[in-house]
């Protein structure tokens, strides 16, 4: 077979070749039929990771912190600030992430300019319109003090503003899983079904390792729960959403995100691994948290890089679609 | 959704005209790229290089920011009776064969359903009053969303401009009541405007015509109000699998799962609210 004719078999931009034979597929000259997905991988899959932390950080704060009169030993002052600071800095980070990202920065405020249920980036925005807000007045108030006579409002107001971003953070977590599925990229689309519950988890593992990082081992309890409640999800939907999402899974395993995956897989596990073993010791609840932090992160990588590797290789887009269709593709000529 | 919706009347036009687009016959399409000129020309989209592609006469590549008409060139040893203008005497049947050689005029799809537009948060893009999707310049952010979700690989960002850019039919000539650029340069009317149910129709016979011929290759490829994109306001007569011309052979608009993922993200969410009280308690 020429190189200039039109190809069956792998396409031009992939990795090291696998051992298993491939099914025949045809193409235009191994192109992608996709357009590459434009997103900037630190902004866009940074995003996925800090909107997920934020979120679950606020819904957990405000749980902790909202406990119906809690007995005096079990406000955990030491937990609730760090984990609204964290949400806090995460979101503010991912508000400048997101405009960085777009082509036209200036023009942000469109995002507002219609509300749009079939664009999850539309009802993105206007999540994001209420919880950022939120989460970064929840912080704010407790190191600003409101001027003069309001000074008696700012307990009842941080309580608030941290209810409503406590409730609005697992929309702010989760939304994101829809956002990537949504689209024709096939290693995402091809995980919808599984993909909010894999980055509810990861957000669940990152806003625990936040908490087992920066509070007292006294105050974690919490945080220790839901990181390691979040890491044993995360770890077994990403392999269901890998096992029913059919050619594209590959794209998880091969080359960098298969990489980063794996590494973010050894991190979580190790991270969750620490943080049931760290109940006493400060320095082994650290390095748990660090752990889950950088799991999370790393996974939210590997699924944007996949996701690119599968739309920049036509037979993740071709050869499903051929199945679906019932049809085998017609017998290709000789190429010249 | 529906089969055989008013796309123009679904996006809010009251009264509008005819719904219009293009059927593409690549079985006379000479590959004289005049349309790619004619688009560029018309349209002022910007010269984006000239990156020498060794596939055949392509040099263009692909459809993207800056290439609204894209002619792809395919270069088949088959039999010559097997092609579709040639009504010379047949090759013996299982003979080598000659050259055959495919071209194709490859353009925005105007779906039905349009992933880009539903996906796009700002209302950049919007459908006409002829049932066409057209990208709003002045409001476009360069999100980028509508990018990925193209199950055809059309729409493209334009690095230094920042937006999307993409076939617009050429929306403003359709105001004035005149044929696309494209439609209008081309010499062997491979490029066809007007009324879709027009276009489907004398498509139908088109196809008839050359089975008749016995030319056993031939489809039509987006013609389908079925499929997966509710049939493409631009469709094409092929003469191999539509993946050998580049394009998807079951494209899907994504939005179709759409109200799945939401009630999943509804109940991932839930299920993160318990998560954090139950840890919390
Ligand atoms: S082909 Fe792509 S860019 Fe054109 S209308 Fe359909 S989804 Fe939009
Ligand atoms: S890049 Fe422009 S046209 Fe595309 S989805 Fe974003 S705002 Fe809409």
């Amino acid at each position: 077979m020429s190189a200039a004719g039109p190809r069956s078999g792998r396409g031009r931009r992939r990795g090291p070749a696998s051992v298993v034979p491939e099914a025949e597929f045809r193409s235009y000259y191994g192109l992608p039929v996709l357009n590459r997905p434009t997103w900037k991988p630190l902004d866009i899959a940074g995003y996925l990771f800090l909107g997920g932390l934020a979120g679950a950080s606020s819904a957990l704060a405000a749980a902790v912190s909202t406990g119906a009169a809690p007995p005096p030993g079990r406000v955990r002052p030491g937990l609730v600030a760090p984990l609204r600071f964290g949400a806090a800095g995460a979101i503010g980070l991912s508000l400048v992430a997101l405009v960085h990202d777009l082509g036209r920065p200036a023009r942000f405020y469109n995002m507002m300019r219609v509300f749009k249920p079939s664009s999850p980036m539309s009802v993105g925005s206007w999540i994001l319109s209420v919880y950022a807000p939120a989460a970064i007045g929840t912080a704010a108030l407790d190191v600003v003090p409101l001027p003069g006579r309001l000074g008696p409002a700012r307990r009842p107001l941080q309580h608030a503003a941290g209810l409503v971003a406590g409730l609005a953070g697992p929309a702010v977590a989760t939304y994101t899983g829809v956002l990537i599925s949504d689209t024709a990229v096939p290693a995402w689309h091809g995980g919808y079904r599984e993909m909010p519950f894999y980055f509810a988890s990861s957000a669940s593992s990152a806003a625990g390792g936040l908490g087992l990082l920066t509070a007292p081992v006294d105050a974690s309890a919490p945080a220790r729960r839901l990181g390691v409640a979040g890491a044993v999800a995360e770890l077994a939907v990403g392999r269901v959403m890998r096992a029913r999402m059919g050619l594209a899974a590959e794209t998880f395993e091969r080359g960098r995100a298969g990489r980063l995956l794996r590494a973010a897989e050894a991190l979580t596990a190790a991270g969750a691994g620490l943080a049931l073993a760290g109940r006493r010791s400060r320095a082994v609840s650290v390095a748990a948290g660090a752990g889950l932090l950088a799991g999370s992160a790393l996974t939210r990588f590997g699924v944007f890089h996949a996701g690119v590797a599968s739309a920049e290789d036509p037979r993740y887009t071709v050869q499903p679609q051929r199945e679906s269709l019932g049809s085998r593709p017609s017998e290709p000529p000789e190429p010249c | 959704m529906p089969v055989g919706t008013d796309p123009a009347a679904g996006a809010g036009w009251e009264s509008h005209p005819a719904r219009v687009g293009f059927f593409t016959d690549t079985s006379i399409c000479i590959g004289c790229k005049a349309c790619e000129v004619a688009c560029k020309e018309w349209n002022q989209v910007p010269d984006d290089g000239l990156k020498f592609s060794g596939m055949s006469f392509d040099n263009s590549w692909g459809l993207g920011a800056d290439t609204w008409r894209h002619v792809a060139f395919i270069e088949q040893r088959r039999p010559v009776a097997a092609t579709g203008g040639a009504a010379g005497p047949a090759s013996p049947p299982g003979a080598a064969g000659e050259l055959r050689w495919l071209m194709s005029s490859d353009v925005c799809k105007h779906c039905t359903h349009a992933a880009c537009l539903d996906v796009c948060p700002t209302g950049a893009l919007f459908r006409t009053e002829f049932a066409t999707v057209v990208v709003q310049s002045d409001v476009c952010n360069g999100c980028g969303y509508c990018v990925p979700a193209c199950p055809y690989g059309v729409i493209d960002q334009r690095k230094e401009d920042g937006r999307v850019w993409k076939c617009t039919l050429c929306y403003d000539r359709l105001k004035d009541g005149m044929e696309p650029a494209c439609a209008k340069a081309c010499p062997t009317q491979s490029i066809q405007f007007g009324p879709l149910d027009q276009l489907r129709e004398r498509a139908a016979g088109r196809l008839e015509d050359l089975q008749e011929r016995g030319v056993t290759g031939a489809r039509l490829y987006g013609d389908d109000p079925h499929d997966g994109v509710g049939g493409a306001g631009a469709f094409f007569l092929l003469l191999d699998d539509p993946e050998v011309y580049g394009l998807p052979p079951d494209p899907v608009v994504t939005t179709r799962d759409l109200p799945s993922m939401w009630k999943r993200a509804g109940l991932a969410a839930l299920a993160l609210a318990g998560a954090v009280i139950a840890a919390a308690r």
